[in-house]
């Protein structure tokens, strides 16, 4: 079952220029959601801003040193997601980013190429089990509302929107591919709600938060930027003297 | 001074909710952010202030002493043990001050349960529960002795 390319099997039934063009479509909709996003909320005029404001201000940063923190900012930030303080956050989403990617990758290699190899039908499941564990781990017990609030984890509303969207498609899918693998009749039902729940995940990005992989990593430098060159959005320096007033932790232990 | 939360800087963590001793931090539905859902109720512990590892929270300085244009913004550093104020006033002004952490550490307190239970003699005793040890006074509470009162007093 895991070395079977599922959309191979699926050939029979649709053509694969169609499920090419579906592809070539939600590849679309997730650029132009991310324009209208960005253009809607305002949030490249945001950072634009603030970058013109802080610079003002700032000592000037040169190129150099510029480089070196867009490479601490994909390598630590984007890479290692770097900004979650809960370790239990970062794992959770260290799992469903990298899941995503593998599954994202292997599901247009497997669409497109049609590959006789069994490397690709392997790195879609396991792309698809990490995005299972990353988010229902983070759906039951991590979300904010739940944890912290203390709210039911069913209670649904549209701030999960991505996040359900994407466990639900992918819970689909991986339903879909073993029903086929194993030759039953609803593999078509299922197939017919794992489109559904896609085109949710990918034609929602202006309303989901589906497009926080564009601007969490620009916040992120912005954030680098304004520590190097002085400005630290108004922050107090880190305190010199005197460097040690009590007992030095190493983790939060007052929270 | 109210605290409130920069929703840009906020990743909704929930340190500020689980934290916050007036019950007032709290998530938005929307946008699943935190805020303060009462300033008015805010008893400015700054609590929230201090645990938010984003550094999303900030102070509203009132209006007699920090007019509009003001920030009031902390950093707090564990492996230091300090925390940092930069007052910024809107004429240009600036003022740094840095203070020792003073919070209890996390799960250093001991719980009632951990006590032995009091003895029934306890109970006639003027003292309250663990006292004089949880007073920490060396030589036992002080007393007033009859012979070192004012004269005319008794």
């Amino acid at each position: 079952m895991f070395a079977i390319n599922p959309f191979a099997a699926l050939s029979a039934s649709i053509s694969p220029a169609l499920m090419q063009g579906y592809v070539v479509l939600m590849i679309i909709l997730v650029a132009a959601g991310t324009l209208f996003d960005i253009l809607h909320k305002g949030s490249a005029r945001y950072f634009f801003d603030n970058w013109r404001r802080s610079k003002s201000k700032a000592q000037e940063l040169g190129g150099g040193e510029l480089m070196s923190i867009a490479m601490q900012t994909a390598v630590v930030d984007v890479l290692a997601s770097g900004e979650f303080c809960n370790m239990r956050r970062r794992i959770a989403h260290l799992l469903t980013m990298y899941g995503f990617v593998i599954y994202v990758v292997a599901t247009v290699a497997m669409v497109f190429g049609n590959p006789t190899t069994d490397l690709w039908p392997h790195l879609w499941w396991i792309g698809a089990l990490l995005i299972l564990i990353g988010g229902y781990w983070f759906w039951f017990f991590i979300r904010v509302d739940v944890a912290a609030e203390g709210s039911s984890p069913f209670r649904v509303m549209r701030a999960d929107l991505f996040v359900l969207s994407l466990i639900v498609s992918v819970t689909l899918g991986v339903i879909w591919a073993w029903l086929q693998a194993s030759a039953s009749a609803a593999a078509g039902v299922f197939f017919a709600l794992y489109v559904i729940a896609t085109t949710v995940l990918f034609g929602s990005v202006p309303w989901s938060k589906f497009a926080h992989m564009f601007f969490k990593p620009a916040a992120a430098f912005e954030k680098r930027v304004s520590n190097a060159n002085g400005t630290r959005a108004n922050l107090p320096a880190p305190a010199d003297k005197p460097e040690q007033f009590g007992t030095r932790v190493k983790h939060a232990r007052n929270y | 001074m109210p605290t409130f939360v920069y929703m840009t800087r906020c990743d909704g963590c929930g340190h500020c909710v689980d934290i916050c001793p007036s019950d007032i931090m709290h998530i938005d539905k929307t946008y699943r952010r935190a805020f303060n859902i009462e300033p008015n109720m805010c008893w400015e512990c700054y609590s929230c202030v201090k645990a938010c590892p984003q550094n999303a929270i900030d102070v509203r300085g009132y209006a007699d002493f920090a007019p509009l244009g003001h920030s009031v913004r902390v950093l707090r550093e564990e492996a230091k043990a300090t925390i940092s104020w930069r007052l910024k006033f809107r004429d240009g002004r600036e003022k740094n001050f840095v203070s020792p952490i003073r919070t209890t550490a996390w799960g250093s307190i001991k719980s009632p349960a951990d006590y032995d239970a009091p003895r029934p003699e306890d109970f006639s005793r003027q003292e309250l529960a663990h006292e004089p040890t949880s007073l920490k006074v060396e030589g036992g509470l002080p007393t007033l002795r009859r012979d070192r009162f004012k004269q005319g007093l008794v």
